[in-house]
């Protein structure tokens, strides 16, 4: 059995025809080749594979790919402006929030959804806010604090512009 | 994951039709791991994705009512909930992680009925009536086993009405690695009575009539004192034995009415 479906990834149409027990993170990975969503513990526990649909902060690993059909879908590669990294991106580089970086981009699309919705956390609230989301390295410090500085920089931008 | 076919329909009454043979998706967050495990395997999935007459939060007089397909985190940010039923709200925000919230919804996990789940506790607790597209079921005949509920093949929940409290709260002891309730006890003082309803320790959410009983002398955590629960039958694993978790019970009971008093 095949489905079809058709779908938005990083702002490029995309149209596809999936076995239903297609992942989303293999349709990612596999059939569009955007490698940069990882698959680290494919049981729901890690947020490797963090993406958003919808505005939403997912894992991939647990979401159909037919489940995504008419959905806007941003992976890690559609944050950057052309050459400017996103500001969650930038504070990672920044302060080092990262050792092998396997976990990263799970932890920055997490960020990124988190500081959406509260523009101004405190630390308490950040950590809270990565509970799904697992560094292995337990680089958690710097990455607390590159998610602290983004939120500042996001801040200044909305009160620029 | 097995194969299966897979059906996205568009209306309840299609939903309906489809679900004499097949396993309902609602959010996936229990459905999808236990399919990549192989330890569900259905014929034909029926997703509900497509319902979105089954998602919203509705406040009307004395109720809130919640759509089946409501997401964990729009309860949790709902202001009306916030406003009307604090309790649930934060009940909802303990669920899991942010992005379980984002996609796991009330009617899965009360059709799931997963012994440490968080919902089944509020349910139970709040004397909630469960609504199909066939009939009401009461919160307190809805749960009926680990992982059973009343629900009928073809059965699918539309939506949870709450009626709301005097004052409510739901404290939970969490796994510290999935979040899970080890045990989680919501209690609330409702028009009809006092309710205490706990869910993680056993096979199933259940009441506690003595704690109730106490609780109806007067609502305060030092009428607590001095209960204990047994721990005979409760789920036990690496995070904690049956005794544990029964230690556990009266704690959780008494945070639970200290946070209700301090709304």
């Amino acid at each position: 059995m095949t489905i079809s479906i058709s779908l938005e990834v990083n702002g490029r149409p995309v149209n596809a025809a999936v076995d239903p027990r297609t992942l989303l993170v293999e349709l990612i990975r596999r059939d569009l080749q955007l490698t940069g969503t990882h698959v680290a513990c494919d049981t729901s526990q890690c947020g490797a594979c963090v993406v958003h649909v919808d505005g939403r902060a997912v894992k991939s690993c647990t979401m159909l790919a037919v489940q995504a059909d008419g959905a806007r879908v941003v992976t890690i590669e559609g944050l950057a402006d052309g050459n400017t990294l996103h500001p969650v991106q930038e504070a990672f580089r920044a302060c080092h929030g990262l050792q092998c970086g396997f976990c990263t981009p799970g932890m920055i699309m997490t960020a990124v959804d988190l500081l959406r919705r509260n523009p101004n956390p405190t630390d308490a609230e950040i950590r809270e806010g990565l509970e799904g989301n697992i560094c292995r390295c337990t680089g958690y410090q710097n990455i607390v604090r590159a998610i602290a500085q983004a939120s500042e920089t996001l801040r200044n931008q909305n009160a620029a512009a | 994951m097995h194969p299966f076919e897979y059906v996205r329909p568009a209306t309840v009454d299609q939903a309906a039709s489809a679900g004499g043979q097949g396993s309902y998706l609602a959010g996936g967050m229990t459905m999808l791991p236990s399919m990549k495990l192989r330890l569900s395997n259905p014929e034909r999935l029926i997703d509900l994705g497509g319902l979105a007459e089954l998602a919203g939060v509705t406040v009307t007089g004395d109720r809130v009512t919640i759509g089946a397909m409501t997401r964990h985190a729009d309860v949790a940010h709902s202001a009306d909930v916030r406003r009307v039923l604090p309790a649930l709200a934060e009940l909802a925000e303990g669920i899991g992680d942010p992005l379980v919230r984002n996609r796991g919804t009330i009617g899965g996990s009360i059709a799931n009925n997963d012994p440490s789940a968080d919902y089944p506790g509020a349910v139970l607790g709040l004397g909630a009536t469960v609504v199909t597209n066939r009939r009401e079921i009461a919160g307190d005949d809805f749960f009926t086993g680990m992982f059973t509920t009343a629900l009928q093949p073809g059965e699918l929940i539309t939506r949870v009405s709450f009626p709301l409290p005097v004052r409510a709260a739901y404290a939970k002891f969490p796994s510290p690695a999935s979040r899970y309730a080890m045990v989680g006890v919501f209690v609330a003082e409702t028009r009809s009575g006092i309710r205490v309803a706990v869910t993680g320790a056993a096979a199933c959410v259940y009441r506690l009539p003595e704690f109730e009983a106490a609780l109806a002398r007067r609502f305060a955590p030092d009428s607590l004192q001095g209960l204990t629960v047994s721990g005979d039958g409760f789920n036990q694993d690496l995070h904690g034995s049956a005794e544990y978790r029964a230690s556990l019970v009266p704690v959780m009971a008494r945070r639970a009415v200290a946070a209700a008093l301090a709304r």
